[in-house]
Protein backbone atom coordinates (compact mmCIF):
# COMPACT_ATOMS: atom_id res chain seq x y z
CA UNK A 1 0.00 0.00 0.00
CA UNK A 2 1.63 3.20 -0.71
CA UNK A 3 0.19 6.28 1.34
CA UNK A 4 1.26 10.00 0.35
CA UNK A 5 4.57 11.06 0.69
CA UNK A 6 4.97 12.33 3.93
CA UNK A 7 2.70 9.37 5.58
CA UNK A 8 4.84 7.10 3.42
CA UNK A 9 8.24 8.50 4.93
CA UNK A 10 6.76 7.19 8.44
CA UNK A 11 5.61 3.88 7.09
CA UNK A 12 9.37 3.20 5.65
CA UNK A 13 10.70 3.68 8.91
CA UNK A 14 11.89 0.62 10.30
CA UNK A 15 11.42 1.79 14.19
CA UNK A 16 8.03 2.83 13.75
CA UNK A 17 7.08 0.09 11.07
CA UNK A 18 9.20 -2.89 11.65
CA UNK A 19 9.36 -5.33 9.08
CA UNK A 20 8.91 -8.98 10.01
CA UNK A 21 11.91 -11.35 9.08
CA UNK A 22 10.54 -14.46 8.96
CA UNK A 23 12.12 -18.25 8.06
CA UNK A 24 10.89 -20.82 5.47
CA UNK A 25 12.54 -23.18 3.31
CA UNK A 26 13.35 -23.80 -0.39
CA UNK A 27 14.34 -27.20 -1.51
CA UNK A 28 15.29 -28.21 1.93
CA UNK A 29 17.73 -25.07 2.04
CA UNK A 30 16.33 -23.14 5.21
CA UNK A 31 15.78 -19.36 4.49
CA UNK A 32 14.84 -16.23 5.87
CA UNK A 33 13.00 -13.64 3.92
CA UNK A 34 11.07 -10.05 4.82
CA UNK A 35 7.97 -10.67 5.05
CA UNK A 36 7.07 -8.48 2.38
CA UNK A 37 9.34 -10.15 0.11
CA UNK A 38 7.80 -13.14 -2.76
CA UNK A 39 9.73 -16.58 -3.32
CA UNK A 40 11.18 -15.57 -6.43
CA UNK A 41 13.21 -12.99 -4.93
CA UNK A 42 13.96 -15.29 -1.92
CA UNK A 43 15.19 -17.75 -3.92
CA UNK A 44 16.76 -15.58 -6.35
CA UNK A 45 18.68 -14.23 -3.77
CA UNK A 46 20.30 -17.42 -2.64
CA UNK A 47 20.99 -18.52 -5.46
CA UNK A 48 18.06 -20.86 -6.19
CA UNK A 49 16.42 -20.55 -9.98
CA UNK A 50 13.07 -20.52 -10.95
CA UNK A 51 12.52 -19.67 -14.82
CA UNK A 52 10.41 -16.76 -15.48
CA UNK A 53 8.91 -14.67 -18.45
CA UNK A 54 6.58 -11.98 -17.70
CA UNK A 55 8.71 -10.77 -14.57
CA UNK A 56 11.36 -8.37 -15.07
CA UNK A 57 13.36 -6.78 -12.64
CA UNK A 58 12.07 -3.13 -11.97
CA UNK A 59 8.30 -3.40 -13.21
CA UNK A 60 5.85 -4.76 -10.68
CA UNK A 61 4.67 -8.23 -10.68
CA UNK A 62 1.53 -9.39 -12.54
CA UNK A 63 1.97 -13.23 -12.13
CA UNK A 64 0.96 -13.57 -16.05
CA UNK A 65 2.71 -16.42 -17.35
CA UNK A 66 2.79 -19.12 -14.14
CA UNK A 67 6.22 -20.18 -15.39
CA UNK A 68 7.73 -19.38 -11.95
CA UNK A 69 5.29 -21.93 -10.34
CA UNK A 70 6.32 -23.49 -7.46
CA UNK A 71 4.79 -26.78 -4.99
CA UNK A 72 3.63 -25.42 -1.31
CA UNK A 73 3.87 -28.17 1.09
CA UNK A 74 -0.25 -28.87 2.06
CA UNK A 75 -1.39 -27.10 -0.66
CA UNK A 76 -2.81 -29.22 -3.52
CA UNK A 77 -2.38 -26.43 -5.95
CA UNK A 78 0.70 -24.97 -7.39
CA UNK A 79 1.86 -21.08 -6.23
CA UNK A 80 3.14 -18.44 -8.61
CA UNK A 81 6.31 -17.50 -6.66
CA UNK A 82 6.49 -13.61 -8.34
CA UNK A 83 3.57 -13.31 -6.80
CA UNK A 84 3.21 -15.26 -3.47
CA UNK A 85 4.70 -14.51 0.23
CA UNK A 86 6.45 -16.06 1.98
CA UNK A 87 5.04 -17.60 5.52
CA UNK A 88 7.30 -18.75 8.59
CA UNK A 89 7.78 -22.54 8.32
CA UNK A 90 6.16 -22.56 4.71
CA UNK A 91 8.15 -25.77 2.57
CA UNK A 92 8.52 -24.20 -0.71
CA UNK A 93 9.84 -26.91 -3.61
CA UNK A 94 10.43 -25.50 -7.29
CA UNK A 95 12.26 -28.08 -8.74
CA UNK A 96 9.81 -31.36 -8.26
CA UNK A 97 8.70 -33.42 -11.17
CA UNK A 98 5.54 -32.30 -11.05
CA UNK A 99 6.50 -28.63 -11.00
CA UNK A 100 8.85 -29.23 -14.09
CA UNK A 101 6.02 -31.10 -15.80
CA UNK A 102 3.97 -27.90 -15.77
CA UNK A 103 6.16 -25.37 -16.95
CA UNK A 104 6.85 -27.22 -19.73
CA UNK A 105 3.14 -27.46 -20.96
CA UNK A 106 2.67 -24.28 -19.92
CA UNK A 107 5.58 -23.03 -22.09
CA UNK A 108 4.08 -25.35 -24.82
CA UNK A 109 0.83 -23.87 -25.11
CA UNK A 110 1.94 -20.24 -25.19
CA UNK A 111 3.61 -22.21 -28.42
CA UNK A 112 0.41 -23.12 -29.67
CA UNK A 113 -1.69 -20.32 -29.41
CA UNK A 114 0.54 -17.79 -31.61
CA UNK A 115 2.98 -18.43 -34.58
CA UNK A 116 6.02 -18.04 -33.27
CA UNK A 117 8.56 -19.01 -35.76
CA UNK A 118 11.51 -18.09 -34.06
CA UNK A 119 13.78 -18.85 -37.58
CA UNK A 120 12.33 -16.14 -39.32
CA UNK A 121 12.15 -13.41 -36.18
CA UNK A 122 13.53 -10.66 -35.64
CA UNK A 123 14.47 -11.72 -32.11
CA UNK A 124 15.44 -14.76 -33.42
CA UNK A 125 18.51 -15.61 -30.52
CA UNK A 126 17.44 -12.45 -28.60
CA UNK A 127 14.05 -14.43 -27.06
CA UNK A 128 13.38 -14.65 -23.61
CA UNK A 129 10.70 -17.33 -25.03
CA UNK A 130 12.88 -19.06 -27.20
CA UNK A 131 15.04 -19.51 -24.54
CA UNK A 132 12.77 -20.53 -22.20
CA UNK A 133 12.51 -23.71 -24.33
CA UNK A 134 16.46 -25.01 -24.09
CA UNK A 135 15.91 -23.95 -19.85
CA UNK A 136 13.27 -25.95 -19.68
CA UNK A 137 14.18 -29.05 -22.35
CA UNK A 138 11.22 -28.41 -24.32
CA UNK A 139 11.87 -30.66 -27.43
CA UNK A 140 8.58 -30.37 -29.50
CA UNK A 141 4.74 -29.25 -28.58
CA UNK A 142 2.66 -32.37 -27.42
CA UNK A 143 -0.38 -30.11 -28.44
CA UNK A 144 -2.24 -29.23 -31.49
CA UNK A 145 -1.46 -25.52 -32.74
CA UNK A 146 -4.50 -23.39 -32.95
CA UNK A 147 -3.24 -21.64 -36.17
CA UNK A 148 -4.99 -17.97 -35.33
CA UNK A 149 -4.28 -15.24 -37.34
CA UNK A 150 -3.26 -12.13 -35.51
CA UNK A 151 -2.54 -8.31 -37.16
CA UNK A 152 0.76 -7.07 -37.57
CA UNK A 153 0.48 -2.84 -36.92
CA UNK A 154 3.31 -1.15 -38.54
CA UNK A 155 1.88 2.14 -38.14
CA UNK A 156 3.95 3.94 -35.99
CA UNK A 157 7.12 5.67 -37.81
CA UNK A 158 10.16 3.63 -35.32
CA UNK A 159 8.24 0.35 -34.13
CA UNK A 160 6.16 -2.21 -35.01
CA UNK A 161 3.94 -4.87 -33.52
CA UNK A 162 4.10 -8.47 -34.54
CA UNK A 163 0.67 -10.47 -32.47
CA UNK A 164 1.36 -13.48 -33.60
CA UNK A 165 4.76 -13.22 -31.27
CA UNK A 166 2.90 -11.86 -28.51
CA UNK A 167 3.27 -14.21 -24.95
CA UNK A 168 0.45 -11.61 -23.03
CA UNK A 169 3.16 -10.83 -20.46
CA UNK A 170 2.35 -7.23 -20.12
CA UNK A 171 5.44 -6.17 -19.77
CA UNK A 172 5.00 -3.22 -21.98
CA UNK A 173 1.47 -2.54 -20.59
CA UNK A 174 3.97 -1.81 -16.67
CA UNK A 175 6.80 -0.38 -18.48
CA UNK A 176 4.40 2.27 -20.49
CA UNK A 177 2.54 3.28 -16.80
CA UNK A 178 4.87 2.57 -14.42
CA UNK A 179 8.14 3.84 -15.92
CA UNK A 180 6.94 6.52 -18.17
CA UNK A 181 4.04 7.39 -17.04
CA UNK A 182 2.26 7.19 -20.00
CA UNK A 183 -0.21 4.33 -20.34
CA UNK A 184 -0.56 3.85 -24.03
CA UNK A 185 -0.51 0.25 -23.63
CA UNK A 186 -3.24 -1.94 -22.46
CA UNK A 187 -4.74 -5.25 -22.74
CA UNK A 188 -8.34 -6.24 -24.35
CA UNK A 189 -10.41 -8.86 -25.21
CA UNK A 190 -10.48 -12.13 -23.06
CA UNK A 191 -8.36 -15.42 -22.73
CA UNK A 192 -6.70 -16.62 -26.09
CA UNK A 193 -8.32 -13.76 -27.76
CA UNK A 194 -6.64 -11.17 -25.58
CA UNK A 195 -4.16 -8.78 -27.33
CA UNK A 196 -2.44 -5.38 -26.06
CA UNK A 197 -3.47 -2.32 -27.82
CA UNK A 198 -2.61 1.09 -27.93
CA UNK A 199 -4.70 3.51 -26.38
CA UNK A 200 -8.42 2.44 -27.17
CA UNK A 201 -7.45 0.27 -30.03
CA UNK A 202 -6.37 2.80 -32.11
CA UNK A 203 -3.23 1.91 -34.85
CA UNK A 204 -0.22 3.18 -32.62
CA UNK A 205 0.86 5.35 -35.14
CA UNK A 206 -1.94 7.53 -34.30
CA UNK A 207 -1.72 6.87 -30.57
CA UNK A 208 -2.23 10.49 -28.80
CA UNK A 209 -0.73 9.18 -25.76
CA UNK A 210 2.46 7.14 -26.57
CA UNK A 211 5.64 9.26 -26.20
CA UNK A 212 7.80 7.14 -28.54
CA UNK A 213 10.25 6.36 -25.61
CA UNK A 214 10.37 3.04 -27.27
CA UNK A 215 11.04 1.12 -23.68
CA UNK A 216 8.06 -1.16 -24.36
CA UNK A 217 10.07 -2.64 -27.16
CA UNK A 218 13.26 -3.18 -24.78
CA UNK A 219 11.66 -4.65 -22.63
CA UNK A 220 9.10 -7.03 -24.57
CA UNK A 221 10.79 -10.40 -24.14
CA UNK A 222 9.73 -11.85 -27.98
CA UNK A 223 9.98 -10.29 -31.32
CA UNK A 224 6.65 -8.78 -30.86
CA UNK A 225 7.84 -5.50 -30.34
CA UNK A 226 10.77 -4.52 -32.62
CA UNK A 227 12.47 -1.43 -34.09
CA UNK A 228 12.27 -1.22 -37.38
CA UNK A 229 14.74 -1.95 -39.90
CA UNK A 230 15.72 -4.76 -37.93
CA UNK A 231 15.53 -8.51 -39.65
CA UNK A 232 16.08 -11.78 -38.42
CA UNK A 233 17.74 -12.08 -35.07
CA UNK A 234 19.19 -8.80 -35.76
CA UNK A 235 16.82 -7.34 -32.56
CA UNK A 236 18.71 -6.92 -29.63
CA UNK A 237 17.00 -5.47 -26.23
CA UNK A 238 18.62 -3.05 -24.21
CA UNK A 239 17.11 -3.65 -20.69
CA UNK A 240 19.93 -1.82 -18.79
CA UNK A 241 17.62 1.12 -18.55
CA UNK A 242 15.42 -0.18 -15.99
CA UNK A 243 17.32 -0.78 -12.55
CA UNK A 244 18.84 2.35 -12.94
CA UNK A 245 15.90 4.42 -13.65
CA UNK A 246 14.45 2.77 -10.41
CA UNK A 247 17.73 3.76 -8.89
CA UNK A 248 18.15 7.29 -10.35
CA UNK A 249 14.52 7.87 -8.94
CA UNK A 250 14.83 6.29 -5.44
CA UNK A 251 12.10 3.88 -5.56
CA UNK A 252 13.87 0.81 -5.50
CA UNK A 253 11.42 -0.68 -2.67
CA UNK A 254 8.27 -0.14 -4.83
CA UNK B 1 29.99 -56.10 -38.68
CA UNK B 2 26.00 -55.65 -40.35
CA UNK B 3 25.89 -51.83 -40.61
CA UNK B 4 22.92 -49.74 -39.87
CA UNK B 5 20.52 -49.00 -41.79
CA UNK B 6 19.80 -45.33 -42.05
CA UNK B 7 17.41 -43.36 -44.44
CA UNK B 8 16.86 -39.96 -44.63
CA UNK B 9 13.71 -37.90 -46.52
CA UNK B 10 12.47 -34.28 -46.99
CA UNK B 11 8.99 -33.52 -46.99
CA UNK B 12 8.07 -29.94 -47.13
CA UNK B 13 11.69 -27.91 -46.08
CA UNK B 14 13.84 -26.41 -47.79
CA UNK B 15 16.92 -28.93 -47.73
CA UNK B 16 19.25 -27.12 -45.20
CA UNK B 17 18.84 -30.01 -42.31
CA UNK B 18 20.63 -32.21 -45.23
CA UNK B 19 23.20 -29.32 -46.12
CA UNK B 20 23.89 -28.86 -42.22
CA UNK B 21 23.99 -33.12 -41.90
CA UNK B 22 26.58 -33.17 -44.96
CA UNK B 23 28.63 -30.39 -43.37
CA UNK B 24 30.00 -33.16 -40.69
CA UNK B 25 32.62 -33.41 -43.54
CA UNK B 26 34.91 -35.45 -43.72
CA UNK B 27 33.13 -37.62 -40.18
CA UNK B 28 31.25 -38.62 -43.17
CA UNK B 29 33.60 -41.62 -43.97
CA UNK B 30 34.24 -42.86 -40.90
CA UNK B 31 30.31 -42.30 -40.40
CA UNK B 32 29.82 -44.54 -43.51
CA UNK B 33 32.02 -47.42 -41.82
CA UNK B 34 28.87 -47.86 -39.62
CA UNK B 35 26.03 -47.10 -41.78
CA UNK B 36 24.09 -48.08 -44.87
CA UNK B 37 22.31 -45.03 -46.49
CA UNK B 38 19.42 -47.63 -47.89
CA UNK B 39 17.09 -44.49 -48.86
CA UNK B 40 17.45 -40.44 -49.42
CA UNK B 41 17.17 -37.34 -51.91
CA UNK B 42 20.93 -37.90 -51.14
CA UNK B 43 20.92 -41.07 -53.16
CA UNK B 44 19.38 -42.45 -55.88
CA UNK B 45 17.63 -45.28 -54.63
CA UNK B 46 12.98 -44.30 -55.38
CA UNK B 47 11.39 -46.14 -53.42
CA UNK B 48 11.32 -46.66 -49.37
CA UNK B 49 12.94 -50.14 -49.09
CA UNK B 50 11.61 -52.36 -45.50
CA UNK B 51 13.78 -52.83 -42.43
CA UNK B 52 15.51 -49.26 -42.04
CA UNK B 53 16.97 -49.43 -38.26
CA UNK B 54 17.17 -45.11 -38.27
CA UNK B 55 15.15 -42.61 -40.11
CA UNK B 56 15.84 -39.16 -40.27
CA UNK B 57 12.56 -36.75 -41.43
CA UNK B 58 13.30 -33.24 -42.44
CA UNK B 59 10.61 -30.89 -43.45
CA UNK B 60 6.98 -30.45 -42.29
CA UNK B 61 3.88 -33.03 -43.79
CA UNK B 62 2.14 -30.77 -45.75
CA UNK B 63 0.46 -32.39 -48.62
CA UNK B 64 -1.27 -35.55 -49.52
CA UNK B 65 2.40 -36.87 -50.64
CA UNK B 66 4.31 -36.13 -47.16
CA UNK B 67 1.72 -37.68 -45.51
CA UNK B 68 1.66 -41.27 -47.34
CA UNK B 69 5.69 -40.80 -47.19
CA UNK B 70 5.60 -40.32 -43.45
CA UNK B 71 3.04 -43.47 -43.39
CA UNK B 72 5.42 -45.52 -45.18
CA UNK B 73 8.86 -44.67 -43.51
CA UNK B 74 7.33 -44.89 -40.00
CA UNK B 75 5.67 -48.17 -40.74
CA UNK B 76 9.32 -49.52 -42.27
CA UNK B 77 11.73 -48.12 -39.71
CA UNK B 78 12.37 -48.85 -36.36
CA UNK B 79 13.70 -45.44 -34.86
CA UNK B 80 12.20 -42.12 -36.20
CA UNK B 81 13.73 -38.77 -35.97
CA UNK B 82 12.04 -35.53 -36.07
CA UNK B 83 14.91 -33.71 -38.06
CA UNK B 84 14.93 -29.82 -37.56
CA UNK B 85 12.20 -27.35 -36.63
CA UNK B 86 10.05 -27.92 -39.83
CA UNK B 87 9.38 -31.81 -38.98
CA UNK B 88 9.05 -30.47 -35.13
CA UNK B 89 7.03 -27.36 -35.21
CA UNK B 90 5.79 -26.75 -39.06
CA UNK B 91 8.07 -23.76 -38.86
CA UNK B 92 8.39 -21.64 -42.50
CA UNK B 93 5.54 -24.54 -43.98
CA UNK B 94 3.25 -23.46 -40.89
CA UNK B 95 3.01 -20.07 -42.14
CA UNK B 96 0.79 -20.44 -44.62
CA UNK B 97 -1.57 -22.31 -41.93
CA UNK B 98 -3.21 -18.40 -41.43
CA UNK B 99 -5.17 -19.03 -44.50
CA UNK B 100 -7.01 -21.10 -46.50
CA UNK B 101 -5.05 -23.96 -48.89
CA UNK B 102 -7.40 -21.53 -52.11
CA UNK B 103 -5.72 -18.17 -50.13
CA UNK B 104 -2.29 -19.72 -50.27
CA UNK B 105 -2.35 -21.05 -53.78
CA UNK B 106 -3.86 -17.81 -55.30
CA UNK B 107 -1.21 -16.10 -53.96
CA UNK B 108 1.21 -18.06 -55.40
CA UNK B 109 0.17 -19.06 -58.40
CA UNK B 110 -2.51 -16.11 -59.56
CA UNK B 111 -1.41 -12.62 -57.85
CA UNK B 112 1.90 -13.34 -58.05
CA UNK B 113 2.23 -14.82 -61.18
CA UNK B 114 3.49 -12.60 -64.45
CA UNK B 115 1.64 -15.40 -66.48
CA UNK B 116 -0.17 -18.54 -66.68
CA UNK B 117 -2.12 -17.74 -63.56
CA UNK B 118 -3.56 -21.33 -62.98
CA UNK B 119 -4.07 -23.28 -59.53
CA UNK B 120 -2.29 -26.25 -60.29
CA UNK B 121 -4.25 -29.29 -60.56
CA UNK B 122 -3.04 -33.29 -61.12
CA UNK B 123 0.03 -31.93 -61.60
CA UNK B 124 1.79 -31.17 -57.99
CA UNK B 125 0.41 -33.16 -54.66
CA UNK B 126 -2.88 -31.81 -53.15
CA UNK B 127 -1.64 -29.48 -50.57
CA UNK B 128 -3.44 -30.87 -46.80
CA UNK B 129 -5.76 -28.40 -45.50
CA UNK B 130 -2.59 -27.50 -42.54
CA UNK B 131 0.90 -27.53 -42.63
CA UNK B 132 1.90 -29.88 -39.72
CA UNK B 133 4.44 -31.19 -37.43
CA UNK B 134 5.63 -34.87 -37.84
CA UNK B 135 4.46 -36.21 -34.66
CA UNK B 136 1.61 -35.04 -35.57
CA UNK B 137 0.81 -37.63 -37.90
CA UNK B 138 3.33 -40.80 -36.62
CA UNK B 139 5.42 -41.75 -33.43
CA UNK B 140 8.33 -39.48 -33.19
CA UNK B 141 11.04 -41.73 -31.23
CA UNK B 142 13.87 -38.41 -31.12
CA UNK B 143 13.38 -34.32 -31.91
CA UNK B 144 16.35 -32.65 -33.07
CA UNK B 145 14.94 -28.80 -33.33
CA UNK B 146 17.10 -26.30 -35.05
CA UNK B 147 16.70 -24.45 -38.38
CA UNK B 148 19.02 -26.30 -39.04
CA UNK B 149 20.25 -28.64 -36.19
CA UNK B 150 23.70 -28.20 -35.80
CA UNK B 151 26.37 -30.62 -37.94
CA UNK B 152 28.10 -31.75 -34.70
CA UNK B 153 24.39 -32.36 -32.99
CA UNK B 154 23.47 -34.41 -36.30
CA UNK B 155 27.07 -36.33 -35.78
CA UNK B 156 26.82 -36.46 -32.24
CA UNK B 157 23.27 -37.50 -32.12
CA UNK B 158 23.87 -40.33 -34.76
CA UNK B 159 26.87 -42.00 -33.62
CA UNK B 160 25.29 -41.95 -29.62
CA UNK B 161 22.34 -44.04 -31.47
CA UNK B 162 25.20 -46.38 -33.61
CA UNK B 163 26.61 -46.95 -30.17
CA UNK B 164 23.71 -48.12 -28.10
CA UNK B 165 23.75 -44.72 -26.07
CA UNK B 166 20.77 -42.35 -25.18
CA UNK B 167 21.57 -39.01 -27.01
CA UNK B 168 21.57 -36.14 -24.93
CA UNK B 169 20.98 -32.77 -27.10
CA UNK B 170 21.60 -30.99 -23.57
CA UNK B 171 20.74 -27.37 -25.34
CA UNK B 172 23.62 -28.03 -27.46
CA UNK B 173 20.26 -27.10 -30.45
CA UNK B 174 17.43 -24.64 -30.21
CA UNK B 175 14.26 -23.75 -31.88
CA UNK B 176 15.08 -21.20 -35.02
CA UNK B 177 18.74 -21.96 -35.33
Amino acid sequence: MRYPAFLQRIADRADVQPVRILTFSINGQAVSAREDETILSVARENGISIPTLCHLDGLSERGACRLCIVEIKGSPKLSPSCVTLPRQDMEVITNSDRVLDYRRKILELLFTERNHICSVCVSNGHCDLQALTTELGMTHVHYDYLHTRHAVDASHERFSVDHNRCVLCQRCIRVCEEIEGAHTWDVMGRGYLSKVITDLNQPWGESTSCTGCGKCVQVCPTGALSEKGKSVAEMTKRRQFLPYLKLMRGDESR
Amino acid sequence: MTRIRVATTWLDGCSGCHMSFLDIDENIIQLFDRIELVYSPLVDFKTIPENIDLALVEGAVSSEADKEEILTLRSRSKILISFGDCAVTANVPGMRNQFSVMETLSRAYVENSASGQILPSGSVPKLLEYSRPVHEYVAVDLFLPGCPPPAGVILSTLSDLIDGRPPSLGGKTRFGA
